[in-house]
């Protein structure tokens, strides 16, 4: 085989932190190769010096045999390297034809540039229409303008960042057919991925990064999910225990009856009339696409957005226009998507950070009007412990901590309460196998002694692992939530694909 | 009369017209400069002072230009290369050039100024009405129009401007594609300095030939909710200055013929009030507001490498 | 070479104290180059601007009559900035909170009784609170920029002031001179320790420290806090970011407020068209100096005050304009916030070549 790129000893130092290490890696022409590895150990750094948007400290690329020093990105495409970004280097406020001319050394007239864009997107079978704004599309389609736009610079290597973290799982199968394509037409594909059924799919070959440093390489199709998962974690992942119990369904906690808001704003997502009941002891989970809704859904039962009086209700008491003090007052908690700036304030302390979520609840921290810092230390260090969160010294600001370790803090200081209704919006996205594996097994715990969870996830592998009903979102719509076991991955896509939408319209 | 009216609401405006355009381009590219005031009124007192010492208009108006970049430069090094505050470096530059332009100004007060002569347009100047008022203007006035013409072309018709506004909308994104997003945004906050020191020597050479201590009162910062009043819209920016140009000039003739038994200081309050009534009106429109805002306007940007 | 910087993990404590520091001392520096420049010994000029008002009883007293307004004005104005509400028409609540001050000795001289002064204090911080509560109205209602419309009231209540110095309050007995009549004595605020200093001193640090514990220590302050650094946040935690914008700006113009009604009725002693040399947009410099909290807020109205007295000081001693104050002033805040940069950032020179075809891609 033609090897195309061959890396040797790249090496990326950030501060204090070793973020590559040393890596050697050699992608060869009409190759599909799978870079793997936990959140944080370096696959980001690593593409982004094959793109140029970071610059190695030490070691060499060699493109086809000669040695190359890629500047930045606009010389990785003149080189044939192209890169679809995970979180999309897309122009919301743009059309489709000014994103794709913005990534084209020449991109010539705008209207022959959107021609050319219809044809080779039909070919593909990614149809775009150039003149939409990318605001008004859905992620789905956002990426086919990712892919659109590395097809016309005609690479040699297209670089893909987790690609069907966004997509439905017959979206996700299109993919692949345009991927088998362009491998057999002799264009490589490096695909990051940590969905591991499909690396063993579709990938002929894969290097395993952990800590910065290539541990090991392997052909996936001879592997299984857990032996490349026990690569990538450098032990056996710990699988989370449903208990052998069935769940004891109690009575309603959480009850959501025609909730429907409007957008807040142009990019925002309406609610059409969802209903939900949640009872004591299991865990419903909604999936879905990212952006449809489920922002929107949290911060109407969170009641950051009130909505009307009777559409949400917490242990019977109708609450859609309460506060979310008021909400954690009956014992309800929240879990944000966002950890950084929503969950959690950056800038404070882990002990002030207790306070931001907890100062009503009748935790004692605050008398008089006063913040008792010491009774906020006291929980941090309880948290801390409880949930295993790992930090450099006492007590330090919260976007000094690891996604992992935030995470298990934002929602260790929640479970910490016992609420009765646990609400949480991407429990372990971003979020090292570890620590994914603590989170999800506190949820089911929580929910086996008598709580109510609701699980929003993307991740339909999490969601089958620890679901007792699933529901599916789509452009605001909601699915009914159906037991785990009736449902399986083609049902739950076709209901991300707009099953949702015409369910909830009857309903 | 009409005539006289029309001409001075073409002065007014003029100042207004081309500080706006400036900061249009900067906002565009993601950048809130707030100091437009205190580029304008230092381009006011360099332009009247080398106006005054060298006898050449031309000249005084290229070096208010030089002053209003050298202070946006400062701005540009704060805010991009330092990533501070946007909102108060620009509070900062305003306090700074309204300090420096008393300093330097001090020597120039009372002392007559240089107004910098009308083109005749031959031929067109002659035409009744229309010709007086459009075509016996100074250059300065003819170049904001033209600077309005070029920014708008250049933003919505060129690569240069497809950039500047990627890099306002997106700037990750645009990092991510290679473009250097600090020096595409340092370049519009030059812009934005030479069209404000601009501005300010019309006030100061054309406007009311002479140098009055804070004589930009205010209209820098108009300048800004101008911008806001487009929606960042180069082509509507005119309106915004003409209508303001219209009610600044309102006072001076209604005082100058007695038309009104009101008293002068609400007359000259009506720029301010009338300022913050357009901002309520734009800003009361959420969609509007939102899908033209520069997405990434005011936030800082710091490049990993 | 080229300036890189390098995020801290977490804010540099040490950086915090430092960096006003640093700024005061890269002010002087630029101070002494202006003055070298315009033709003068720069140490004598700093010493004379920097040192010399503080060896004199009458200039010390005179500096801290000057920074009293500068720090009651600044601590409304930390509550603003530290919740992210952007209040930089101080100036213009200053004047109208001396007006509803005024009113009161103005309309009704023979009204001279013990109540007379707590009236006025009373009536002035309403003034002003009122006056500032106008752009948070409209930032809650119509999501109005509260900058530009706080800014544009400057200008509107300094033509109320002069409007009214001018026409009805105008002293009937002043032959024809734009100004209010002279405050009864009941209605000028007394001095105290021996005359002197102006109660209006002491009542200031009162407010800052209170203000100081208030932020340090309670929920409120608390609230502050998170909604300035993330509403998201704030909003998560139960707190009102509407509610918090009344609250600050209402704080702000009533502070502001106060300092014009004792301004008026403690040094000037009647309405002029005129009444402040701008204290309205030093305090915002004296906010941030004082890195938005009311302790480093007295030290910080003490320098910029310092400053006033200075320009008059090298101005009459050195001929040098005294509108060199108000540089020192601007490049100052430049100096902080340039500064401040190094509490979050550390600054690394790279020194090896950019990489090629950086430049080709504007």
């Amino acid at each position: 085989m033609d090897t195309l790129l061959d890396a040797r000893g790249l090496t990326k130092r950030f501060g204090d932190i070793l973020a590559n290490d040393k890596v050697d890696l050699v992608i060869n022409k009409g190759e599909i190769h799978a870079l793997l590895g936990e959140n944080g150990a370096g696959k980001s750094t690593l593409v982004k010096m094959f793109y140029g948007s970071l610059e190695p400290d030490g070691g060499e690329i060699l493109w086809r045999g000669k040695q190359v020093a890629i500047g930045n990105p606009a010389a990785a495409r003149e080189l044939g390297i192209g890169m679809v970004f995970q979180h999309f280097s897309l122009f919301e406020a743009l059309t489709v034809v000014e994103n794709i001319a913005l990534a084209l050394p020449d991109p010539g007239k705008m209207a022959e540039l959107a021609k050319r864009i219809e044809s080779v997107s039909v070919d593909y079978g990614l149809p775009l229409n150039p003149a939409d704004i990318v605001a008004d599309l859905p992620v789905g389609i956002r990426q086919r303008i990712e892919i659109v736009r590395c097809l016309l610079q005609e690479p040699q290597l297209i670089i893909m960042d987790e690609p069907t973290s966004v997509l439905t799982p017959q979206e996700a199968d299109l993919l692949f057919l345009t991927l088998q394509r362009l491998a057999s037409e002799g264009c490589a594909v490096l695909y990051i991925s940590h969905r591991l059924e499909e690396v063993k799919r579709i990938c002929h070959h894969a290097t395993i990064l952990r800590h910065g440093k290539v541990v090991s390489e392997c052909n996936p199709a001879k592997e299984t999910p857990a032996t490349l998962a026990s690569m990538m974690v450098g032990a056996d992942v710990a699988s989370v225990s449903a208990g052998a119990q069935k769940p004891r369904i109690g009575e309603i906690r959480l009850g959501l009856s025609n909730l429907s808001a409007k957008a807040a704003t142009p990019f925002a997502t309406a609610l059409n009339s969802i209903s939900l009941e949640l009872h004591a002891g299991e865990v419903v989970a909604i999936a879905g696409v990212a952006g449809n809704g489920q922002g929107e859904l949290f911060d109407a039962i969170s009641g950051e957005m009130p909505v009307a009086q009777e559409m949400i209700r917490i242990d019977g008491r109708p609450c859609g226009s309460r506060s979310i003090t008021w909400r954690r007052r009956q014992k309800a908690a929240f879990v944000p998507e966002e950890r950084l700036g929503h969950g959690a304030v950056p800038g404070l302390k882990l002990s002030q950070n207790i306070v931001l979520t907890r100062h009503a609840t009748g935790d004692r921290l605050t008398g008089g009007g006063f913040v008792s810092t010491a009774r906020a230390n006291a929980l941090e260090k309880h948290i801390k412990q409880e949930f295993d969160v790992r930090m450099s010294h006492d007590d330090p600001e919260a976007r000094s901590l690891s996604g992992g370790n935030l995470q298990k803090f934002v929602v260790g200081r929640e479970l910490d309460r016992r609420p009765a209704v646990l609400v949480v919006n991407q429990p372990t996205w971003g979020v090292d196998a570890g620590a994914a594996a603590l989170i999800r097994q506190a949820l089911i715990d929580l929910a086996r002694s008598g709580s109510a969870v609701l699980v929003i996830s993307q991740d339909l592998d999490e969601i089958f692992e620890i679901a007792d009903r699933i529901a599916v979102i789509s452009r605001g719509y909601l699915s009914a939530a159906d037991p785990a076991e009736e449902m399986n991955r083609e049902r739950v896509g076709l209901l991300m694909a707009g099953g949702a939408e015409a369910q909830g319209e009857v309903a | 009369m009409f005539e006289a009216v029309l001409l001075t609401v073409i002065t007014a405006a003029t100042p207004l017209l081309i500080a706006a355009v400036g900061e249009l381009v900067v906002e565009r590219s993601g950048v809130l400069n707030l100091g437009v005031e205190g580029m304008m009124i230092m381009g006011a007192v360099v332009g009247f002072a080398v106006a005054n010492q060298t006898g050449s208009g031309t000249l005084g108006v290229v070096a208010a230009v030089a002053a209003g970049m050298a202070m946006s430069a400062l701005f540009g090094f704060l805010v991009l290369f330092l990533v501070a505050n946007q909102v108060a470096t620009g509070l900062a530059l305003t306090i700074l050039g309204i300090g420096f332009s008393g300093l330097i100004g001090e020597a120039f007060i009372g002392v007559p100024g240089l107004r910098i002569p009308s083109l005749y347009i031959p031929g067109l100047s002659d035409i009744p009405f229309i010709g007086p008022v459009f075509f016996q203007q100074d250059a300065i006035v003819y170049l904001g129009f033209a600077l309005v013409a070029a920014v708008a072309y250049t933003l919505f018709r060129t690569r240069l401007g497809l950039v500047l506004r990627a890099v306002g909308d997106n700037h990750t994104s645009a990092h991510a594609l290679g473009y250097s997003v600090l020096k595409v945004r340092f370049l519009a906050v030059l812009f934005g300095g030479a069209c404000a020191g601009l501005a300010g020597a019309y006030m100061s050479l054309a406007y009311t030939p002479q140098w009055v201590e804070n004589m930009t009162a205010g209209r820098g910062w108009i300048a800004l909710a101008l911008v806001v009043f487009s929606s960042w819209l180069p082509l509507r920016v005119v309106a915004g200055a003409y209508l303001f140009g219209a009610v600044s000039v309102l006072n001076l003739h209604a005082q100058a013929h007695e038309m009104v038994n009101i008293p002068s200081q609400l007359l000259s309050s009506l720029p301010y009030l009338a300022t913050i009534l357009v901002l309520v009106l734009i800003s009361a429109n959420r969609r509007l507001t939102l899908v033209n805002t520069p997405a990434c306007l005011g936030k800082p940007f710091v490049p990993d490498r | 070479m080229r300036l890189e910087l390098v995020k801290r993990k977490e804010r540099s404590k040490t950086m915090a104290l430092l960096s006003p520091v640093i700024a005061i001392g890269l002010t002087a520096l630029a101070a002494a180059i202006i003055f070298a420049v315009s033709g003068h010994n720069p140490l004598v000029g700093l010493y004379k601007f920097f040192v010399e008002p503080l060896t004199q009883q009458w200039s010390l007293q005179a500096t801290i009559a000057k920074a009293t307004p500068l720090v009651l004005i600044g601590c409304g104005l930390a509550v603003c900035y530290l919740s992210n509400n952007w209040n930089i028409g101080a100036e213009g609540q200053f004047v109208v909170g001396a007006l509803f001050g005024s009113a009161l000795p103005v309309l009704f001289p023979e009204f001279e009784s013990g109540a007379t002064l707590p009236l006025m204090l009373i009536f002035g911080a309403v003034g002003g609170a009122l006056w500032a509560l106008i752009p948070a109205v409209l930032k809650n209602w119509f999501n109005t920029n509260e900058i530009l419309t706080s800014l544009m009231l400057v200008y509107v209540a300094s033509l109320i002031l002069d409007y009214l110095v001018r026409g009805p309050w105008r002293d009937p007995d002043g032959y024809n001179f734009p100004e209010s009549r002279l405050f009864s004595d009941a209605a000028i605020v007394p001095n105290v320790f021996g005359g002197t200093m102006s109660l209006s001193t002491p009542i200031t640090i009162v407010i800052a420290l209170i203000l100081a514990v208030v932020l340090a220590k309670t929920l409120k302050g608390f609230e502050i806090r998170v909604m300035g650094e993330s509403p998201r946040a704030g909003s998560f935690a139960g707190f009102s970011a509407k509610r918090l914008t009344l609250f600050a700006f209402a704080l702000a113009g009533g502070l502001a407020g106060l300092a014009g009604t004792m301004e008026v009725s403690g040094g000037l002693n009647q309405l002029l068209p005129t009444i402040s040399p701008g204290y309205g947009f030093t305090a915002i410099i004296v906010a941030f100096l004082g890195r938005l909290n009311p302790i480093g807020i007295i030290i910080a109205g003490f320098v910029l005050a310092l400053s006033y007295i200075g320009g008059e000081a090298v101005q009459s001693a050195m001929g040098v304009s005294n509108k060199i104050a108000s540089v020192i002033q601007g490049l100052l805040l430049f100096f902080v916030l340039a500064c401040d940069t190094l509490i979050l950032y550390r600054i690394r020179f790279v020194s090896h070549h950019a990489p090629a075809g950086e430049a080709s891609h504007v």
